[in-house]
């Protein structure tokens, strides 16, 4: 059981989210992020006040998936998130101790395999 | 505009206070048209291109307001040449206090308040384009659009030009202002081309809020823009006035149904769009129709628009802020429908079909025909023009990007987290990596 965390560009994220389902990967859970990976900084102005934005929009995809789900969710926010300029993103993928579905009480590869499966 | 013909002979040939008072208010209340269709435009579309999509209508301030003043007045307005004006006013030659021929008001005031017209309707055509379009691109369309669409067309309908000669009837511009931007505007998304992911994505608008608002803000100077095409305050502009307040409620209501018919709830950005397509269609008919009359057009005008408004998204042509839908084809149905049930008894000028003058219906329609031509060829070949000369519109990685960063350095919905300010000392300079993503 692993904890995926992807951060993608906010414009991709549409299609990170299809290239999930397509890959039959249904439990996810996404955030506004801000963030810096690199990418060079814009430059703004304000009334005479420049300033360089350090910080980049993006979105964060977490999901929990079990071990044969792991390569399926990472090549899918791959596929979905690259343009391949810089800024396109980092993917993390933790372990996971424990996940319980709320509504069942299930635990563990249970409550992170979709319903119906 | 025939309606000066049921002016007091008398007063035709001196200024009239109380008619220039309110001609100075009606103008002002068309200028904030523009900021209010900026505001609803801007609430249309995604975040990152708010602030873009509204300087697209701020632009329209800037650019038209100079354009009219060189040429546009002039070719609109000065003499009755069937196709154009003459240059006789250009530079504003000749606008001064006296009054404008056939008005009871000072040439300058008639001179602005026209001018009012010009710039809306170079901001509604921006709608076609938003979120893609360079701004620099923009610019110069904006300028050019306005003396060669525009001001040829303001000829045509009110300048004494071959509709207006030939005893069609256009109260407020339903044939410069709304089919002119409509059909214009549906050349411009097709030469532009759709957004990136368009058709493809769902492409939402990000603030409701600022749509109706916007809405709101429009009807609200919509009664200038009506109120004020009578050029005083006589019986032409009076009934105007109140037609403008029945139409947009009488489409409120039918768009209502509508809505409620084909989703079974009515929706707010729907209500937004039904103010303005109640507006366009009384915008010709406002002083030549009865108030009865100018309900149940607000009350049929909704059909086509809302029948238009729910085709177009299917097809591949991304006319982004559905101007053809709200103003070409209001627009259409106003002049045409005017041709119908005009009534002298009201209007002092002429009779519609209805009431036994087919004549009048029949240059109705031969300006419904000839406008939205002119208009939609001459917008698709200037804009082919334009982008022979310089890229129309901006890049893949632009457009997801934003124009709003892209263009304009600014965000509209800016945090501060992360912003390290730049003094002069340490400046761009190659220590600080920085990107200008122009």
């Amino acid at each position: 059981m692993k904890l995926v965390i992807g951060i993608v560009r906010p414009e991709k994220g549409n299609d990170v989210l299809e290239a999930l389902y397509r890959a039959e990967v249904r439990g996810v859970t996404l955030s506004r992020v801000q963030g810096h990976g690199g990418e060079l900084d814009r430059v703004e102005t304000y009334r005479g006040t420049t300033v360089k934005m350090g910080l980049a929009e993006k979105l964060r995809f977490e999901i929990a998936v079990s071990d044969d789900f792991v390569d399926a969710a990472v090549e899918a926010l791959c596929a979905g998130g690259r343009t391949g300029e810089v800024g396109d993103g980092k993917i993390f993928v933790l372990p996971l101790e424990r996940a319980v579905r709320i509504r069942t009480g299930e635990t563990d590869h249970g409550a992170v395999t979709p319903v119906g499966k | 505009m025939s309606p000066l013909d049921v002016l007091p002979l008398a007063q035709a040939a001196e200024i009239d206070t109380g008619d220039t008072a309110w001609m100075l208010i009606a103008t002002a209340l068309v200028i904030l048209m523009t900021v209010g269709l900026g505001l609803f435009y801007a609430g249309l579309v995604r975040s990152k291109n708010t602030l873009n999509t509204f300087m697209m209508c701020i632009a329209a301030l800037a650019v038209a307001t100079v354009t009219w003043a060189v040429v546009g007045y002039s070719i609109a307005f000065d003499g009755d040449g069937s196709i154009v004006g003459g240059f006789g006013h250009a530079f504003m030659q000749g606008v001064d206090f006296t009054p404008r021929d056939g008005t009871t008001i000072p040439h300058l005031v008639f001179f602005a308040f026209q001018a009012s017209f010009c710039i809306i309707t170079v901001a509604l055509v921006s709608g076609a384009v938003v979120e893609r379009m360079r701004f620099g691109a923009y610019l110069v369309f904006a300028a050019l659009w306005s003396v060669l669409v525009y001001a040829v067309l303001a000829h045509w309908g009110f300048g004494g030009g071959w509709l207006m000669a030939n005893g069609t009837l256009d109260f407020a511009g339903g044939i410069a202002v709304e089919m002119a931007s409509g059909f214009s505007a549906l050349a411009a998304a097709l030469v532009v081309g759709a957004r990136k992911d368009y058709g493809r994505q769902a492409l939402l608008p990000h603030n409701a809020v600022y749509v109706v608002l916007g809405a709101g803000l429009l009807w609200f100077g919509w009664f200038g823009f009506n109120g004020g095409s009578g050029f005083g305050t006589g019986n032409a502009s009076i009934l105007a006035f109140t037609n403008t307040l029945l139409a947009p409620a009488c489409t409120l209501v039918v768009w209502f149904a509508l809505d409620l018919i084909r989703g079974r709830k009515v929706t707010a950005i729907g209500a937004a769009t039904a103010i303005i397509v109640g507006c366009v269609v009384i915008t010709p008919a406002g002083g030549f129709v009865s108030p009865g009359w100018a309900m149940a057009l607000g009350a049929i005008a909704a059909l086509p628009c809302y029948a238009v408004i729910v085709w177009r998204p299917r097809t591949r042509v991304d006319e982004t802020l559905d101007v053809l839908a709200a103003h070409g084809i209001a627009g259409f149905s106003g002049i045409l429908l005017l041709g119908l049930v005009a009534q002298s008894s009201w209007n002092g000028v002429s009779d519609g079909l209805f009431y036994g003058n087919a004549d009048q219906f029949l240059w109705q329609a031969i300006a419904a025909a000839a406008t939205p031509a002119y208009a939609f060829v001459a917008t698709y070949v200037l804009l082919k023009v334009i982008g022979a000369v310089m890229p129309l519109r901006a890049t893949e990685y632009e457009e997801a990007t934003g124009m709003d960063i892209v263009q304009h350095g600014e965000e509209a919905y800016v945090t501060g987290e992360g912003a390290i300010l730049i003094t002069p000392q340490d400046g761009e300079d190659g220590n600080v990596p920085v990107a200008n993503p122009v």
